[in-house]
């Protein structure tokens, strides 16, 4: 119980950290932030429940008021923009991130991890938040897809990272991906 | 330095109950989402913009800035109304965004971080009866708040040492050595959030 909730709060405490790194700005000029980076690490190190955890109890105190999102951002109002869908995606996709690597075996982490953010933190996180534009911007799915395609390849290339980062942990601290371990 | 976004002007707003404030923006986000008339709009807008000008310039200036990160959204959508001839459906929903956004961003400017926990416990009452251990879900958030600002700290520290070896710009390489110290910490925090009684009420494992 103290473990679960030792690492859930210091996974979330490592998106808000994660936000607050400067942008990198692609080659070809999409700037991304590090944040999303940290809602797959959530999903491949502690697995499907307590990653989806980690991210609600991250999503709770930006809620609360605290600007913990990228870019100084937070407070209710977030929840009520357009992009609201991502945040609520955010949970999806650690939780389904998590879920891919807890049952996925016999290939080698890196590639698990990979995979899995690709299908967690982009598939299903898109899913959310092209819905909850379309909702706010009161356009078709199509179009509001269109508004954010360009931050598609930066997110790829955070899913391969987030795999590589993945695999690098297993190694140096074996046994730190709870999603992984042998049921107890 | 963890610094809430609730407003450092004062207003009679902040020592109204969170929950009554809380209330009245869902009541007013189900209004705004549910009407599509244009004058509507507008009033529901002058008004917010009036709520906001109440306690001054400097109020206003600071929720203003807030809603800053809105204008591509409402460039792109009356760009688009504007191509598809139909403007006053197009300032419709930009209107309802940006009142909603701000009218929202008003209850967390004017709600202090103890009255939003207050609420949480409210809510959270009657989920701790189906099971949901609210002391493990404050001392969570209690945990988060403290250890941001240490994790920001060791990251800057990483990010330096990082500079002082390579020309390049520290990017995502910084994030292994982030994740194993906050890796270690959790370690270091479980061990004493044990050695001090624990979260379980009869403490099984």
């Amino acid at each position: 119980m103290e473990k679960s909730v030792a690492y859930i709060a210091l996974f979330a405490a490592m998106i808000a950290v994660l936000g607050l790194l400067p942008k990198i700005s692609l080659g070809f000029g999409v700037p991304i932030t590090a944040q999303s980076l940290g809602i797959m690490l959530c999903g491949t190190v502690l697995g499907a429940r307590r990653g989806a955890l980690a991210v609600l109890l991250f999503l709770l105190i930006v809620a609360l008021g605290l600007p913990l999102l990228s870019g100084g951002r937070g407070g209710l109002g977030v929840f009520m923009g357009p992009t609201a869908g991502f945040l609520v995606g955010w949970v999806a996709a650690a939780f389904v991130t998590g879920l891919i690597v807890q049952y996925w075996r016999g290939m080698p982490v890196a590639v698990v991890a990979s995979v899995a953010s690709v299908i967690g933190g982009i598939i299903v996180l898109y899913g959310f938040g092209i819905v909850g534009m379309a909702i706010v911007l009161n356009k078709s799915f199509i179009e509001a897809a269109a508004l954010v395609v360009a931050f598609i390849p930066g997110d790829i290339v955070k899913a391969i990272i987030a795999g590589l980062l993945t695999a690098a942990l297993a190694r140096a601290r074996p046994g730190s991906l709870m999603g992984r371990r042998p049921a107890r | 330095m963890m610094i809430s976004l609730t407003s450092p002007v004062r207003t009679r707003a902040h020592d109204l109950p969170a929950g009554l404030k809380l209330g009245l923006l869902l009541l007013a986000t189900v209004a705004l989402a549910a009407s599509a008339d244009l004058r509507f709009h507008i009033a529901a807008f002058l008004s917010a913009l009036g709520l906001y000008s109440l306690p001054g310039v400097r109020f206003l200036r600071g929720g203003l800035s807030r809603l800053r990160i809105l204008w591509p959204f409402v460039a792109v959508v009356l760009l688009w109304h504007l191509v598809t001839r139909d403007i006053s459906a197009g300032l419709v929903i930009c209107l309802r965004m940006v009142t909603a956004v701000g009218l929202a961003n008003l209850v967390t400017m004017t709600t202090r971080l103890s009255d939003m926990m207050a609420v949480i416990r409210w809510i959270g009452t009657p989920f701790a009866r189906l099971g949901l251990n609210m002391r493990a879900l404050e001392i969570g958030i209690a945990l988060v708040m403290r250890m941001v600002p240490v994790l920001s700290e060791k990251g800057q520290q990483l990010t330096q040492s990082w500079s002082a070896r390579s020309t390049r710009r520290p990017r995502w390489h910084v994030v292994l050595p982030l994740t194993l110290l906050a890796l270690d910490d959790a370690d270091n925090v479980a061990q004493a959030l044990r050695a001090r009684g624990g979260l379980n009420k009869w403490n099984e494992e």
